[in-house]
């Protein structure tokens, strides 16, 4: 037991006149530091820039809503309903009712070209036709400006996502699709879900635009509570006047994202892992040059008495330290610089525009702390044992 | 003495570090050559986009169809030699993760506005015998373990066959293309137009989209307007572009890669200098003597200064050159296991040009300030601290 306080009495001792010392090697502390800060700050971008897609495409999705396409379709534009089977989807029990009957919306989903702001060039931009149960099937969907489309005429809404990153959706403003002219009446969120990237209009007009006749893409069907939607799955694979696949909005929304986000996230990890690497060698330059520099009063310590496994604790204090306050400086600076930076992409199932924000994450933040800390242990452990392992005389020779 | 032995000397003082600086060097440039690779396989073609192609879509989205019939149109315009014709398949093999892409194509029309392929003439002859008959990309190829003479189910999502909705269409395999340009893509599937528009349940007579071929690339941009011209105010207007053009604005639908990709770089090589540079101070610092002594024997301030830079630049460069060799060997081996996935992944001979160049520009920035210092010293002075 005395010896133990004793042990950590001299870890205290050196450590703390380790640390003291620090700011007599600032330069080759902050190379470490910098290191460091620049492994978590590009992984911290990196990672939220996936975690931001995902919040996108999947946060507002729901487990009581089902998401129905023709069977064997991956993604709606692919899919076709005709105005028929959308009729059969209402019979079903376990429908939930809105203000105007049953929660049932047949959606048209196409895609038109708009610049891009900043790039200039043509994107993928989703235009989606909808009745009114469109507007209670999805959650908090709310016009931010101006006033919903009037059915039959070409007017459209315009999700806030997609008003900030295409040129010319703003209130007032009208777009040329083809050889009609729409008129842009109002901007809506959706509680930061997929939507806000969309035009939405009229359904009838779209039909008519597009000669689709009285067909749809899709319909989105919200169940009176997610334990409803085994029965009603079943209920419209048994119908032989179906053809459909049939899953609940949440599992269709992150089987979108998916591809998208493993994609961000192995790339990312490659550029982490090499910097990584990098780092590890310039932890390892620092704290051996901080070692050798103190060579004679390492020596001096174990002189006076002072065990070796101390002198190991110190330094790996020093530079798990130092991998700490780069977390944090590359944390921060990442969270500074690209928290809540907007941009869109594309979405590799729809092949349509998703705008999303960056969201730098408490996890991001912690994984980042936690591959700083391997960083600097790495860098600090065989510095450590060297600094152990050299022999007291020889080092207090040394000039 | 000679300089070399010196500055070999100079290198040999700390072997670990000058390892360990070394060493991070490498995996800068190491990731420069990477992330080259992915702005590569990310610019969808862009460096191989030819001069005198055009791509012709339709205006309002490329997932909106054109008539057929514009291809004669398009072949009366002055400065046009040849259009073609291609539609997006979308079909799947086996299950939807298997993305690649599926065309028709008139073969003959095809394999004379890409002579990037290359394609026996065994295999044209049979392509043109046999009606179902696709050919496919070598990447492709070798992802499914498809050989010639295969038969390939193809489940459609878009186009149905005319009274067996739902079946997959059946192709056979006829050839296999490759290609001599590096980073081409190797990874489509192209079966016959005829069969295709005679065999599909709806949207006869309609195509995705067109290539034009004109006589003249300097005149591409005045050709495509012309194009557009003479398609305004008809049911389906168009919208054409060279194809360096379009593919840059496929690019640009994933997001600003390049940005993304120039400011990692940035944060690596800031770092790096910070790292190599120290270490290069530090390394001098701990020489103030030895320098004062080659200066009180003779050796003139500039041959001081030049030998520190030497020292960086061999140290510097020559890990920035291994690290680009790194990048190479790595791009050799990763390039055939993603040729099916993203066939742009490879290392251009431009970005090792300037990664060569970086790694030159980076030995010197990092022995300039060390350098300037050992050609300062006071020789008097540095002389005490022997």
């Amino acid at each position: 037991m005395r010896r133990f306080a004793s042990f950590i009495r001299q870890c205290q001792a050196v450590s703390l006149y380790n640390l003291q010392t620090v700011w007599r090697r600032r330069g080759l502390s902050a190379v470490a530091i910098f290191g460091v800060a620049g492994v978590v700050g590009v992984m911290v971008a990196v990672l939220s820039m996936a975690a931001g897609f995902r919040a996108v495409v999947t946060g507002q999705a729901r487990d009581d809503v089902a998401v129905v396409l023709r069977g064997g379709a991956t993604a709606e534009s692919s899919s076709i309903l005709s105005r028929e089977e959308i009729a059969v989807l209402q019979e079903p029990p376990g429908v939930a009712r809105g203000s105007a009957g049953l929660l049932v919306s047949p959606e048209l989903f196409v895609i038109i070209d708009r610049p891009k702001i900043g790039v200039g060039t043509d994107a993928n931009v989703p235009l989606r036709g909808v009745e009114a149960a469109a507007f209670e099937v999805r959650d908090g969907i709310e016009l931010v400006e101006g006033r919903r489309f009037e059915p039959g005429r070409n007017e459209i809404i315009v999700g806030v996502a997609a008003a900030a990153a295409f040129e010319g959706l703003l209130v007032g403003e009208t777009i040329d699709v083809g050889r009609a002219s729409w008129e842009v009446v109002g901007h809506f969120t959706a509680g930061g879900g997929v939507a806000e990237s969309e035009i939405w209009t009229d359904t009838r007009v779209l039909q008519q635009m597009y000669q689709r006749g009285n067909s749809y893409n899709s319909a989105l069907v919200r169940l009176t509570d997610p334990a409803a939607f085994e029965e009603y799955e079943r209920a419209l694979e048994n119908d032989p006047r179906l053809n459909v696949g049939v899953q609940t909005q949440r599992a269709y929304q992150a089987a979108q994202s998916a591809p998208m986000e493993v994609f961000i996230s192995i790339l990312g990890w490659i550029i982490v892992a090499m910097m990584s690497a990098g780092a590890v060698f310039a932890a390892l330059n620092t704290m051996y040059a901080a070692v050798s520099a103190r060579a004679r009063e390492v020596a001096t310590l174990r002189a006076l008495g002072f065990a070796r496994l101390p002198v190991v604790v110190s330094v790996m204090i020093e530079s798990l330290a130092f991998g700490i306050v780069g977390a944090v400086l590359g944390g921060a600076a990442s969270w500074a610089l690209f928290d809540g930076f907007r941009a869109s992409t594309i979405n590799f199932a729809s092949f349509s525009q998703v705008a999303f924000a960056f969201q730098v994450t408490p996890d991001l933040l912690t994984q980042g702390i936690t591959l700083a800390l391997v960083i600097g242990g790495i860098g600090g452990l065989f510095p450590a044992i060297g600094a152990a392992r050299r022999s007291v005389v020889g080092a207090l020779r040394e000039p | 003495m000679s300089s070399l032995t010196l500055i070999s000397a100079a290198l040999r003082r700390k072997k670990a570090r000058t390892f360990l600086t070394f060493s991070s060097v490498v995996f800068a440039f190491l990731m420069f050559g990477v992330l080259s690779m992915i702005r590569s396989a990310f610019s969808m073609g862009v460096d191989l986009a030819g001069e005198d192609r055009l791509v012709v879509r339709h205006r309002v989205s490329l997932f909106q169809l054109l008539p057929q019939s514009y291809e004669a149109d398009m072949e009366e315009l002055p400065g046009v030699v040849d259009a073609m014709h291609m539609t997006w398949f979308g079909g799947v093999y086996q299950d939807p993760q298997n993305f690649f892409m599926q065309s028709p194509v008139v073969p003959a029309e095809y394999l004379d506005m890409y002579p990037e392929i290359r394609l026996s003439e065994e295999a044209r002859t049979r392509w043109i015998e046999t009606r179902n008959g696709a050919v496919v990309g070598r990447a492709t190829a070798e992802r499914f373990g498809w050989e010639v003479g295969d038969r390939v189910p193809i489940q459609p999502t878009i186009w149905q066959q005319e009274g067996r909705e739902d079946e997959a269409w059946e192709f056979e395999l006829v050839g296999i293309y490759h290609s001599d340009v590096e980073g081409f893509d190797e990874t489509q599937m192209l079966f016959r137009y005829d069969f295709f528009d005679e065999t599909r349940s709806f949207g006869r007579g309609q195509v995705g989209w067109y290539a034009v071929r004109v006589n003249d690339p300097e005149r591409a941009a005045e050709v495509a307007a012309s194009i557009d011209r003479l398609f305004q105010n008809s049911a389906a207007e168009t919208k054409s572009e060279p194809e360096g053009a379009f593919a840059a604005g496929f690019a640009n639908q994933m997001g600003n890669i390049g940005l993304i990709v120039t400011s990692i770089l940035g944060a690596v090589f800031f770092t790096i200098l910070l790292v190599s540079g120290n270490t290069m101070a530090q390394s001098v610092r701990e020489r103030v003597g030895e320098i004062g002594l080659l200066k009180a024997i003779g050796f003139t301030a500039a041959r001081v200064q030049r030998l520190v830079l030497f020292e960086s630049l061999t140290l510097v460069t020559s890990a920035g050159f291994f690290g680009l060799l790194l990048a190479a060997g790595l791009a050799a081996v990763v390039q055939p296991m993603f040729a099916a996935y993203m066939p742009g992944l490879f290392l251009q001979g431009r970005d090792i040009f300037i990664g060569l160049g970086l790694a030159v520009l980076t030995g010197l920035v990092v022995g300039f300030f060390p350098a300037r210092r050992a050609m300062k010293l006071r020789t008097a002075f540095a002389l005490r601290r022997l």
